[in-house]
């Protein structure tokens, strides 16, 4: 394990960011910190980098006790939201600028920082200022920067939050496979559920100061360990007082057993799906209908349309958690739930 | 900047007649009475010669240059002092919490708020080798503060203080720390974090301050007159030599060495008017 | 006074600042601290505690005494009433000159920008001799204000120039030109909008501009002592008065004049703010 967190608590007056946390994370992989904003993912990702100090618990770094150590001794690369460019620098004195701390030769800092520009594809932008860069090419800089001193670990505090939606897709590939080539163990923050499924091997769910379930983007997404992570990875609806993903549902136009009937209340085409909205026998107006996600071909076939009787039950092997209480719109926070 | 252009569109009588007042008053109230001592210091009035040469001998008189020597060594000194002073109470303002600082954040500013002929008074009571509280201790160890250029240089860093504070401190707010702890991680120790990140990031404000802190040094008066002894060659500054020469009639040497000082502070202004922009370009 | 009595500017939007652990001293800031504060205390705090201390320490009667001389007292009536009337006069004339570099535009306006800073650069003895230049005996158009309350008013008014324009006008920059668009398209009159959406936002800034020409004119000292003539009972102004007690020695006297004035600068900053308050509430 490269980075072993036991037992951190941190609160901020009243406020508690990390009640207890432990986690270790691999070497050479690449791990998300998933959650909601508030959760306390940046607070944790901050104490293992030294820039915070927790009030109680113990950091490990590839095997050293780091608790106590400066952020300047933990070799650790740190990746900023806002870049935190180095403004009166230029883009390879950015890059060099670690190296320099540490008193390489100026032969090695020199190759060093060209073959760093040239695996973030900024080699013609050397002698550049920082704001003479776009969002996307400061925050490859940054990378840049932090991978220089050779890092045991490298840890990204929502790296992508600050660029626009095109330039952050393009990013999280480009990071991607960056760490397919680099192999360095990595930790990222974000609070994008599509990011951490698609770029990370592992997934740490962290809301309210805890730990909801660690795993990965597979196991979260189809065996969510409460009702929170299932909420937070992908869409749900409730079936039959059971959260379940709007695509495992079941549509038969004819009676089947165990099956919830209900008639179809709305009918929405968004590309290649349609999305209805079925509203229960006896349900009330409330916003409460079920959402079934399904093709344009198969609604098709059904021949669904506003009023048509069906018959809904969750798809064979699907996932399902009971709710109690409110029921819960996708994305938001269930408030009085039952973990399974 | 707001969108003017509908109110610019309507330039009526109104518009007209508030231009026309606002250039008038500006021209009687200051322009005009500045450009007369350019007139003053060079043409010549009565028994005294006129021109470029008349006004350099003046200059060059033993009692303006000893004037100058001694505002220039005594500003550079408060200059000095308030510029340390400056960046590191920036500094602890503004990266770190502790007891009271909120109210030294506003007693660092309470110099600007005093009038120069207290501040000497304030001085003169507390260093005055005959009155002050400390002016006995510091006579029996051989340092006299009032009369003398180390009351000088009290007196000009008391009204500068602020100068450097004010300038660097929203710098330093704005800039936030990211720089700084990207620098620890990267391995910066703090004197290292000082010199490479944070220095540079409020250098120009820094400059900024500096050259207020130089300029107001420079031409202070009320606070000078009441700590200096006040005569030639005896803590004579620039700004009280202007004074006596001018009240001695020798009005000449009075405007030559005000022309100096205006040139300083029209120096002064411009480095201020267009160093800002290029800051805040950057 | 020279280059430098800073105006408040409009801080500069600040990012959200991260929330994050306050930074408290360690033995090297902490160290850091100490000198600094005792290089304050001995610049600032102790000469300052020196005036307090000397003009209380005689307590009621001192006071008494010294206000009851009845040329320190026509000095400090001269001073708050020439001081209250050209802070009134700035606060007109201060924003007209914000509006006009601000909405107006013609050659030269730039000129204006840098003639109205040439008050705060000069060292107030040379703005002085700047004013007697033209308005003293030498005067070019038979202008000799040295020597009356006139002058006086005069010097105040060119060394407080710049604290109203400068806190109005980038105020005004600000204003959102939508918002008098919008009054204008709901039918109000030029002089309604003025009024009623212009005046308002802009109340603060007057207030605080004012409140620091008001604050200049009372201590003012070296623009003064050419031009007023300082004839005690007449045209000698508060911080002339205490010159005065200081060159005879009268250090007490001079520290409760000095006194007055701190409390009165004060007393009219903190009465200012509250009424921009009240103001700005009902705008």
């Amino acid at each position: 394990m490269s980075i072993e967190v036991r037992g951190v608590t941190k609160s901020y007056g009243d406020f508690v960011a990390l009640d207890d946390v432990s986690v270790s994370i691999p070497t050479g992989r690449l791990t998300a910190l998933l959650g909601p904003s508030g959760g306390g993912k940046s607070t944790l990702l901050r104490i293992i980098a030294g820039l915070e100090t927790a009030d109680g618990g113990q950091v490990e770094i590839e095997g050293t006790d780091a608790t106590a150590l400066p952020p300047q001794r933990r070799n650790v690369g740190f990746v900023f939201q806002h870049y935190a460019a180095f403004k009166h620098m230029s883009v390879e004195k950015n890059v060099a600028f670690g190296l320099e701390i540490r008193k390489r030769p100026k032969a090695e800092v020199k190759r060093r920082v060209h073959e760093l520009l040239e695996l973030v594809h900024l080699e013609q932008f050397a002698k550049r200022l920082p704001s003479q860069l776009s969002g996307g090419q400061r925050q490859r800089m940054a990378l840049a920067r932090a991978l220089a001193v050779e890092p045991s670990v490298l840890l990204l505090d929502e790296p992508f939050g600050a660029l626009d939606a095109k330039v952050r897709k393009e990013l999280r590939d480009w990071l991607r496979r960056l760490h397919d080539e680099v192999h360095v163990t990595t930790v990222f923050v974000t609070h994008d559920q599509e990011e951490a499924l698609e770029v990370a091997d592992e997934i740490v769910v962290i809301n309210q100061g805890r730990i909801e379930q660690i795993g990965s983007p597979e196991d979260l997404y189809d065996e969510p360990a409460n009702d929170f992570v299932m909420g937070f990875l992908g869409e749900v609806t409730t079936l039959d007082h059971h959260l379940v993903r709007p695509h495992d549902i079941q549509v038969r136009t004819t009676p089947a057993d165990g099956g919830v009937a209900g008639t179809v209340a709305r009918v929405l085409r968004v590309g290649f799906e349609v999305r209805i909205f079925v509203r229960p026998e006896g349900a009330a107006d409330d916003g409460t209908d079920v959402v079934v996600t399904m093709t344009r071909t198969f609604a098709r076939s059904l021949g669904l349309e506003v009023g048509t009787r069906v018959w809904l039950s969750p798809e064979q092997g699907a996932r399902r958690v009971p709710v109690v209480g409110a029921p819960t719109v996708p994305g938001d926070q269930p408030v009085d739930a039952v973990k399974v | 900047m707001a969108d003017t252009r509908l109110i610019r569109r309507r330039r009526g009588p109104v518009t007209l007649v508030l231009r026309v007042a606002v250039v008038v008053y500006l021209f009687l109230l200051v322009a005009w009475p500045v450009s007369l001592v350019f007139d003053r210091a060079f043409r010549a009035s009565g028994p005294h010669e006129g021109g470029v040469g008349a006004f350099l001998e003046r200059l060059g008189d033993p009692a303006a240059v000893y004037a100058f020597n001694l505002t220039l060594t005594v500003a550079l000194y408060a200059v000095i002092a308030n510029t340390v002073f400056g960046v590191g109470i920036s500094l602890l303002l503004v990266r770190y919490r502790f007891v009271g600082r909120r109210v030294l954040s506003v007693l660092v500013d309470l110099p600007l708020s005093v009038s120069p002929v207290v501040v000497g008074l304030a001085l003169v009571l507390a260093y005055s080798s005959t009155t002050g509280w400390l002016g006995g201790t510091l006579q029996s160890v051989g340092f006299q503060v009032i009369f003398s250029t180390p009351g000088l240089v009290l007196a000009t860093a008391f009204v500068s203080l602020p100068l450097v504070v004010r300038e660097v401190v929203p710098v330093l707010e704005e800039i936030g720390t990211e720089a700084e702890q990207a620098a620890r991680s990267l391995g910066a120790n703090g004197r290292q974090v000082f010199w490479r990140i944070t220095l540079p990031s409020i250098k120009w404000a820094l400059v900024y301050g500096v050259v207020l802190t130089t300029a107001r040094s420079l031409g202070e008066f009320g606070a000078v007159k009441i700590v200096s002894s006040g005569a030639e060659f005896r803590g004579e500054t620039a700004t009280l030599f202007v004074h006596n020469h001018y009240q001695n009639f020798d009005e000449p040497a009075a405007y030559a060495v005000a022309m100096v000082l205006v040139l300083v502070s029209v120096v002064a202004l411009a480095v201020v008017t267009y160093v800002r922009p290029r800051e805040e370009r950057a | 006074m020279s280059a430098t009595d800073t105006v408040a500017r409009p801080k500069p939007p600040r990012q959200p600042r991260q929330l994050r652990a306050a930074d408290r001293l360690g033995p090297a800031s902490g160290l850091g601290l100490g000198v600094l504060l005792l290089w304050f205390s001995v610049l600032v705090l102790l000469p300052l505690s020196a005036v307090v201390v000397t003009a209380t320490e005689g307590g009621w009667s001192t006071f008494v005494d010294v206000v009851s001389q009845r040329d320190t007292r026509a000095a400090l009536l001269l001073t708050v009433g020439e001081a209250l009337l050209v802070a009134l006069v700035n606060a007109v004339v201060g924003t007209v000159i914000a509006w006009v570099l601000v909405r107006d535009d013609f050659r030269g306006k730039r000129l204006l920008e840098i003639v109205i800073d040439i008050p705060f650069a000069l060292p107030t003895i040379v703005a002085g001799l700047v004013l007697v230049s033209l308005y003293g005996p030498r005067s070019p158009i038979g202008v000799d204000v040295v020597g009356t309350r006139t002058g006086i008013f005069l010097a105040l008014l060119f060394v407080t120039l710049p604290f109203v324009v400068r806190t109005v006008q980038p105020v005004l920059e600000e204003l959102d030109g939508e918002v008098e668009e919008a009054a204008a398209s709901l039918g109000a009159s030029q002089a309604t909008i003025l009024r009623r959406i212009i005046l308002p936002s802009l109340v603060p800034a007057i207030t605080a501009g004012t409140s620091l020409a008001f604050a200049r004119a009372i201590s003012e000292f070296g623009s003064l002592v050419l031009i007023a003539g300082n004839r005690a009972g007449e045209t000698e102004v508060a911080s002339v008065r205490i010159l005065k007690f200081i060159e005879r020695d009268q250090f007490e006297s001079a520290a409760v004049v000095a006194f007055i004035l701190l409390l009165v600068s004060a007393l009219v900053i903190v009465a200012l703010d509250l009424l921009s308050r009240k103001v700005a509430v009902r705008g």
